[in-house]
């Protein structure tokens, strides 16, 4: 399935000559350690996607829900409507904060990705309970233009509008990290040649980000694929609301693991569709850095407009459900009641911070190792065996969470019928390891997206370079590919980390006793409707999750004054 | 080179805090009894109450209904679950039917629990109630207006034209509701019911309390709710300008879901689990329902105040052994008519 889903691999050595055709037929031999190591990783990752396919061949005959039809079309459209908004928002602001500097620019850089840390069950909420007919904003616009005025955002456009203003981020993060990496020298070079700001950024920029906007794109068509808590709120049945509808109304889990595969069949199409999107070319950087795209300053109506641009985003996407999470707040604080802080709280925001650094580090170091052993070669089989590695991603949460125990029940057999007893002992107790191997195999999606798309603009040279002057493969990952790709890497933690620590339906599923995050009170409270208690633990998860974000900003920002004199 | 420096406190920082936590919980004794309970609210509470009451200690585990029912059969034998707790006859229903559960031969549940509470076969027992019913804003509706005979079918009616809100199909509540309806009046006519509703062009939101705030504010005259939300809405917001109905009256009653459990066929301490299902239905039914206004099924019991505020009704006496067995029908019977 894989191996005839995917286009040629990327990386395709452009340079011509007797020495480098040495090398290359070396490389296409690849390494047998290295390749073997992305073997390995994909076997791990696949097991309980593949856990879950096979359980979808016990169910019953296919009994697909009468309206799947429908539920493949409004996904689609969903898709498409979320894909353009945040590539328009995505890469728009993007250009906007790299190219400019204007009132509160150095600011608003890094409050954009904010809207990443809401968890969309959160949202879907507060966004209706605030905005839709009968929330305070329209019954205040009642109250001065009189009864008649009433609309429902409970719709597939309502539903666009809102997952566009929440996922641009994962466009936003990878755009602007190719402009900051790439685009410099080039973008220069369009502008010496006598190209416009607007004809140098479509003809020249826009093309060389590319790479990095398909990844970026491909992460939101996942997270769309996979959402349950927004459509839900929003009355869009997707292909992932038909599996918990028919796992919730059949009781019957193999019969929605049938569909679960339909999900993944629309994954497949994304991979495709990004890797199209890249194109058959291969844009890599030459030569420096150079002097770095320095940010034109905007001045007055033209400065003023592009905050109000960056605000309105912010205020419609982060702002407006942080105000109303904290009226909540304030609301239960007033009151004589005691807080939901107490008690396990500590804990629960222990665990969460301590998942979340072990769940990133171990994406990264796995995204950065692959994309490493897949520059040493190895051919279309070992890259399509990491491309497996991000399947887990475009899988609903709760399905990876079965996969998982299904992928334990099965080694704690084979384990126990070779005469280990007890086997592996992960699956009986539940395990901290069992949720940090599902973290693993959801998120090394997101990891190895952003670490592959910073490998594509490292040019095959350098590392040919490298190898003919004699480095071995580990000098060459540590000396030369690591620092090379560190915006991506970089980019790579903040996404994985941030989406750990929101991370709601694998932990609820596969947590030993006693064990909770900060997600699953919040969770717990919010099913029950106790809004004003959970208000103030989901601005702790937002807060939490600006950590990273902040942190990865202001690296950002010292390495620009590092590589300039 | 700071980073890897940061990189490798980091990762030292992680593995020391794990450990620490590891810890933590692996030096605790395990409890007597271990509950996978989809139940959360409260539960703390209710289970520090037995254990003060009887000694018999208690961990639980929260989760949603079918995943905990799943991660029970992948556990197997081995799994170290006693009790499954759900907030759905149709959950339970299912475990038992997928054999999960173990049946429990109590005089003393028998006792407490109405026949129509629980399993046939005693492999389940509902412990609390709720009823979904009309709620309506009384500037906009005339209460005669409703139905009272059959309430539910009434909102089929073309008086309540783009008056009426519901909730989606992804909770169990409409399924369940639904369920009951084909039950009680055959596929055919629930299909005509629900035909009706889509008809009226029902708004659909996907959670009671915005169901209430809409109701409040007018942009929905009719709605149908789960009576404690109501209440416990009302308790915070005693001004809302929302009434409630009990339906059916006149008919076969208002339609009414249980929240129970079950002895998980491969504990190994059913004893105790036993015992803890017995208080739940007699000395637990007031900590079951403090704080969240439904309905004890032990007829001894009084509810809260403001639920008990809402009058007596006469549920549907229904079998709720029909919300499992015909949920995915109702779920394909919402699809056919349209209804999202």
């Amino acid at each position: 399935m894989t191996q005839t889903a995917f286009p040629p691999p990327p990386t395709r050595l452009s340079a011509r000559g007797p020495a480098q055709a040495r090398i290359r037929r070396a490389s296409s031999r690849g390494r047998p350690g290295w390749s073997a190591f992305v073997v390995l990783v994909a076997v791990l990752v696949a097991a309980p996607v593949l856990g879950v396919l096979i359980d979808a061949g016990t169910g019953q005959a296919p009994d697909l829900p009468r309206n799947v039809g429908d539920m493949v079309l409004t996904t689609l459209l969903l898709m498409g409507g979320v894909g353009l908004g945040t590539l328009v928002l995505g890469v728009g602001l993007a250009w906007l904060v790299t190219a400019h500097t204007f009132p509160l620019r150095n600011v608003l850089v890094w409050l954009l990705v904010l809207p990443l840390a809401m968890p969309a069950y959160i949202l879907g909420f507060v966004f209706l309970s605030t905005l839709d007919a009968a929330g305070p904003v329209q019954s205040a616009v009642r109250g001065v233009v009189g009864d008649g005025f009433a609309f429902s955002l409970a719709t597939l456009p309502g539903c666009v509008v809102v997952m566009s203003l929440t996922l641009y981020p994962y466009v936003y993060l990878m755009a602007r990290a190719a402009f900051v990496e790439q685009a410099p020298t080039t973008y220069d070079a369009a502008r010496t040649l006598g190209a416009g700001r607007a004809r140098a950024f479509f003809r020249v920029l826009l093309p060389l980000a590319r790479p990095s906007v398909a990844a970026g794109l491909a992460l939101v068509m996942m997270e769309v694929l996979t959402d349950f808590a927004t459509v839900q709120y929003f009355n869009v049945q997707t292909v992932s609301v038909g599996v918990y509808l028919v796992w919730k109304g059949s009781f019957d889990f193999a019969s929605a693991a049938q569909l679960a595969s339909l999900v993944m069949l629309f994954a497949v199409a994304v991979l495709a569709g990004e890797r199209l999107m890249r194109g058959r070319s291969r844009f890599t950087q030459k030569g420096g850095r150079g002097s770095g795209l320095r940010p034109a300053p905007l001045t007055g109506a033209r400065a003023w407009l592009a905050t109000g641009v960056c605000l309105l985003a912010l205020g419609a996407s982060f702002f407006v459900p942080v105000l109303r999470l904290g009226a909540w707040a304030v609301e239960r604080a007033a009151s004589d009641r005691p807080s939901a802080l107490g008690g396990q709280f500590g804990e629960a925001f222990v665990n969460s911070v301590v998942v979340a650094v072990i769940a990133s580090l171990t994406c990264v170091t796995l995204a950065l190792v692959m994309g490493h052993a897949l520059r040493l070669g190895g051919g279309r089989s070992i890259r399509a065996a990491a491309q497996l590695t991000t399947f887990g991603y475009a899988v609903p949460g709760a399905v990876i969470g079965i996969g998982t125990l299904l992928t334990f029940a099965w080694a704690d057999r084979t384990l126990e019928a070779v005469g280990v007893p007890g086997g592996t002992g992960l699956l009986v107790t539940g395990s901290v390891l069992g949720i940090l191997y599902a973290y693993a195999v959801r998120f090394l999606g997101p990891a190895y997206q952003a670490v592959d798309a910073a490998y594509a603009s490292v040019p095959t040279t350098i590392t040919q370079s490298a190898l003919s002057l004699g480095a071995g493969p580990v000098r060459l990952l540590g000396r030369v590919h690591a620092p090379l790709v560190r915006s991506g890497v970089a980019v790579a933690l903040v996404l994985v980390a941030i989406d750990a620590i929101k991370e709601l339906p694998l932990v609820l599923l596969l947590r030993p006793f006693g064990f909770t995050t900060v997600s699953v009170s919040v969770y717990q409270l919010a099913k029950e409707n106790l809004w004003d208690q959970a208000a103030l633990p989901a601005l702790v998860i937002v807060a939490l999750a600006m950590v990273p974000v902040f942190l990865l900003f202001r690296q950002v920002r010292h390495g620009d004054r590092g590589s300039r004199p | 080179m700071r980073k890897p420096a940061l990189l490798v406190s980091g990762l030292a920082m992680a593995t020391l805090v794990t450990a620490s936590g590891c810890s933590a919980f692996g030096s605790d004794e395990p409890a007597d009894l271990q509950v996978y309970s989809a139940r959360h609210y409260g539960a703390e509470e209710v289970f520090a109450q037995f254990t003060e009451d009887t000694g018999i200690t208690v961990d639980f585990l929260a989760g949603d209904d079918a995943e905990l029912l799943q991660r029970i059969r992948a556990e197997g034998e081995e799994s170290p679950a006693d009790v499954y707790m759900t907030v759905d006859a149709g959950n339970l229903w299912a475990a038992a039917d997928q054999g999960v559960l173990a049946a429990v031969d109590s005089p003393v549940l028998d006792e407490a629990v109405p026949k129509q509470y629980r399993d046939s076969q005693d492999r389940w027992f509902g412990l609390v109630m709720r009823a979904r019913t009309v709620i309506y804003n009384p500037d906009n509706v005339d209460p005669s207006e409703l139905d009272t005979e059959d309430t539910y079918a009434g909102l089929a009616d073309p008086t309540w034209d783009g008056r009426l809100c519901m909730r989606g199909t992804t909770g169990v509540y409409t399924a369940s509701l639904v369920a009951s309806l084909i039950d009680l009046h055959g596929r055919e006519k629930a299909l005509e019911i629900v035909e009706g509703w889509v008809a009226n062009d029902v708004r659909i939101e996907s959670n009671d309390v915005l169901l209430i705030d809409a109701v409040d504010a007018g942009t929905c005259d009719v709605a149908l709710v789960n009576h404690y939300y109501l209440a416990r809405e009302l308790e915070e917001r005693p001004d809302l300008d929302v009434e409630l109905m009990w339906a059916s009256q006149d008919g076969a009653g208002t339609h009414v879901n249980v929240s129970g459990a079950g002895v998980v066929e491969s504990s190994d301490n059913p004893e105790d689990a036993q015992a803890l299902m017995e208080w739940l239905a007699t000395d637990g039914q007031d900590d079951l329902v403090a704080g969240n206004q439904e309905f004890p099924v032990n007829a001894d019991v009084p509810a809260e105040d403001i639920a008990s505020g809402f009058g007596d009704f006469d549920p549907m006496p229904i079998d709720a052994e029909a919300y499992g067995s015909l949920n995915a029908e109702a779920i394909d019977l919402l699809a056919e008519a349209g209804y999202q």
